[in-house]
């Protein structure tokens, strides 16, 4: 069974211009925002807008740590495209979601985030649970406001909604000091949004648009790399159009997978640290590269010295601060993916010919392909990622958390849909998966949603069981156990020589039991012979399930670009 | 190069603090940095005078500040035909065998006293940058026992439209 959906229908909207308190003013905003559910935990210094949420009967959800509520936040941005909103109070409720604050910034998720406040006289003087949350959260937010009127309020949220959802999505915070949520105004919500600090370009150029199209028809080696502003954009469709016809090879970066078809001929997979060695090489080669919504992070470029040395750069991104901050680009198109693809699409250009180019990158990955050793008596992570793939049918909703599982989640699982994949790709944040499962079951509550984790980093965030149990949320747990921080191992073992230092677990929990005290069904799989069989029963299984599977301790991902080299010089390229 | 970019902003509570966190953060190289109300007391602006190593760097600098929702407007002045002035505050050792010779000194500066003390005299500047240093420089054998300067305020010369009309760096289209 979904989240119930019933209880929010007892959500009554006010009318307007009603005398009403800041905490009311703030339910009923988001009621005119159409969210449907909250994530948070209450506190001192938000207890009246709890009681709001009280009254109301506001669909709110309780984490039972503040991280787990923002992260909750994020998975369901990202599933639903709408702004996840969370609630939390001062101090330390305030600073456990920094780190979800810091998530969405960094991979651009929109957030509404509401932190309570010391009442206004008392800001300032180190009070009890005072944080200055204006100032920690300043540099990882989109935007972030303080009410210091109640009359303000409902401006500012309208903002934060629209400044959170429009452009370059990201975070924003409201600091509500609680004699504000208490003090009582008029709440007007229809007066249009008005900052002339933020215009955001949505329709590209002309110009540059034609640019590009030309200079598709005269490359000889075009590449695509697709990242996580298609999916933003909801511009798949369009993507899919315009690769299509113009028969363009496309590598997507970790966050931008499912934005083009990843079984489709023309997809190369996945670029950078992990990426495939056909979609790097495509890089490297290329004579034009065309970004479009990515933003050439490290794990993806390489050492810049050595970036696509040969390729003219054409960067279409919504936000123009990112073009040209980490490559020279000779193409800039502000505007967003979208609309630059539709106008890409109806621009009638001279097709390019490309035939060699595509016979170079097919001999790459005949010669290339993603490999692993597959031996009988240890199961094999790769192999248990194409199991999750078969047995979901490439339909589920796979969220990761950070490290080797991730990578071999993101190799293997082959993401055809643009609503499949929830990672944290940019601040890499430990303990994200799991409850950025939970907010994507609240996003597709029909889904099934699985979540592939690291026995590490479940640890930072297992508590939010308790939210499986309560509700009886379907979220299939798998980890990929190797006993060890399995990442920073595999750097241990290249690059350290060896000392593992703090890496590997000398005790683990048993997990089973972990979960069955929440009354959540667990499964340990130690025989590599049965996993697919409790794959199947776990999947099917119409509860939340654990399944704990003992993966090789020793396996590595590759492969790999190490630290300070180029696209070119990938190792583990073969068996 | 040294650039000189001047922004509009949002006279909010916070702004200059995330303005200065984003040069910190972002690793920008800020020589000086004015602030005060304009002709809208709902209005501030801000005169930035940056060294960048490159045009990207320099467009980094303005991406990044127009990207604030409290910018309304930034833009490079550099190249423009403007009025530039700081004011400096500078105190000399100055016995009193010296002190017509320093008057004298300031004077073509149209520096003024604005102190004095038994073995010091205050002098106070305004100018574009080069005329303060200029003035400091010939200061120095005297030997300068404190120094302030303000930082360069600016605008563009007598032209008919605002400073923001044409933006020079616009958002590349
Ligand atoms: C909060 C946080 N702390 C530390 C790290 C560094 N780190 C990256 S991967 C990793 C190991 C993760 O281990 P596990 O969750 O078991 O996943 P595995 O790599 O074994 O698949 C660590 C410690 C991180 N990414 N996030
Ligand atoms: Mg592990």
């Amino acid at each position: 069974m979904g989240p119930e959906t019933e209880e929010m229908q007892g959500r009554e909207l006010k009318d307007e211009n009603q005398e009403m308190t800041g905490a009311s003013m703030l339910i009923q905003a988001l009621a005119r925002e159409n969210v449907d559910v909250i994530f948070g935990y209450p506190g001192g210094a938000n207890l009246t807008t709890y009681d709001e949420i009280y009254r109301t009967g506001m669909h709110h959800v309780l984490a039972r740590h503040e991280q787990g509520a923002v992260h909750a936040a994020e998975g369901y941005a990202r599933v639903s495209g709408n702004p996840g909103v969370c609630v939390v109070t001062s101090g330390p409720g305030a600073t456990n979601v920094v780190t979800g604050i810091a998530d969405a910034m960094i991979d651009s998720l929109p957030l509404v985030v509401i932190t309570g406040q010391v009442a206004t006289n008392a800001i300032g003087t180190d009070a009890f649970q005072e944080a200055d949350v204006i100032g920690v959260t300043m540099p990882i937010t989109k935007h972030n406001f303080q009410a210091r009127e109640v009359e303000d309020l409902p401006r500012m949220i309208k903002e934060a909604f629209h400044i959170a959802s429009t452009g370059r999505p990201g975070p924003v915070l409201i600091d509500l000091p609680k004699d504000i949520a208490a003090a009582s105004g008029f709440f007007n919500y229809n007066q249009p949004v008005e900052l002339p600090g933020y215009q955001p370009t949505v329709i590209p150029n002309k110009l540059q648009i034609k640019k590009l199209a030309d200079a598709v028809s005269e490359a000889d080696r075009p590449v695509v790399l697709t990242g996580a502003g298609v999916l933003h954009a909801h511009g798949s469709d369009e993507l899919y159009d315009y690769i299509t016809k113009q028969q363009l090879p496309v590598a997507s970066t970790l966050l931008g997978l499912g934005a083009f078809p990843g079984t489709h001929e023309l997809s190369l997979g996945m670029v950078g640290m992990h990426g495939t060695y056909t979609a790097n090489m495509a890089l490297h080669e290329s004579d034009l590269l065309i970004s479009i919504g990515a933003r050439f992070d490290d794990r993806v470029t390489g050492a810049l010295k050595h970036f696509a040395p040969n390729a003219k750069v054409a960067h279409i991104d919504i936000d123009p601060a990112e073009i040209g901050k980490n490559i020279e680009t000779q193409i800039p198109v502000v505007g967003d993916a979208k609309e630059a693809l539709r106008m890409l699409n109806e621009y009638n250009g001279t097709p390019g010919e490309f035939s060699e180019w595509k016979q170079q990158l097919q001999a790459w990955q005949e010669e290339y392909p993603l490999w692993y050793h597959e031996e009988k008596d240890f199961l094999k992570p790769q192999h248990l990622m194409e199991m999750i793939y078969e047995e979901t049918k490439g339909e589920a909703v796979v969220t990761t958390d950070v490290g080797q599982h991730q990578m071999w989640a993101a190799q293997y699982y082959k993401f055809d849909r643009p609503d499949c994949w929830v990672t944290s790709g940019g601040l890499g944040t430990m303990g994200f998966g799991f409850p950025a499962a939970i907010g994507a079951q609240f996003a597709a509550p029909d889904r099934q949603v699985v979540a592939v984790l690291g026995d590490a980093g479940f640890q930072m965030t297992a508590q939010e069981m308790s939210i499986l149990q309560e509700l009886n949320l379907p979220v299939k747990i798998i980890l990929v156990n190797n006993a060890s921080l399995g990442m920073v191992r595999q750097w241990q073992e290249l690059f350290y020589e060896q000392r593992y230092s703090n890496s590997v677990f000398p005790i683990q929990p048993d997990f089973v039991k972990m979960a069955e005290a929440y009354n959540i069904k667990g499964w340990k799989i130690e025989n590599p012979g049965d996993m697919q069989e409790v794959l199947r029963e776990a999947l099917a299984h119409s509860g939340p399930v654990l399944m704990d599977c003992r993966v090789e301790k020793e396996e590595n991902v590759y492969p790999m670009i190490a630290p300070g080299k180029g696209h070119h010089e990938m190792e583990g390229i073969k068996p | 190069m040294k650039r000189t970019i001047i922004a509009t902003v949002n006279n909010n509570s916070g702004v200059m603090n995330r303005i200065t966190g984003l040069f910190a953060r972002r690793q920008f190289n800020i020589e000086s940095i004015t602030v005060g109300m304009t002709e809208n007391p709902e209005i501030s602006r801000m005169t930035f005078v940056v060294n960048v190593d490159n045009e990207r760097g320099l467009d980094q600098v303005i991406k990044q500040l127009n990207k604030q929702v409290d910018v309304l407007k930034v833009r490079d002045i550099t190249d423009d035909s403007i009025i530039a002035r700081e004011l400096a505050l500078i105190k000399v050792v100055a016995a009193p065998q010296h002190r017509g010779e320093i008057s004298a000194l300031a004077e073509p500066f149209r520096a003024t006293v604005v102190d004095v003390g038994r073995e010091s005299i205050t002098l106070q500047v305004t100018g574009d940058q080069q005329k303060v240093e200029a003035l400091i420089d010939l200061l120095k054998p005297y030997g300068i026992k404190e120094l302030a300067r303000t930082g360069i305020t600016a605008f563009k010369r007598g032209a008919v439209k605002s400073d923001f009309e044409t933006p020079k760096h616009s958002i590349l289209n």
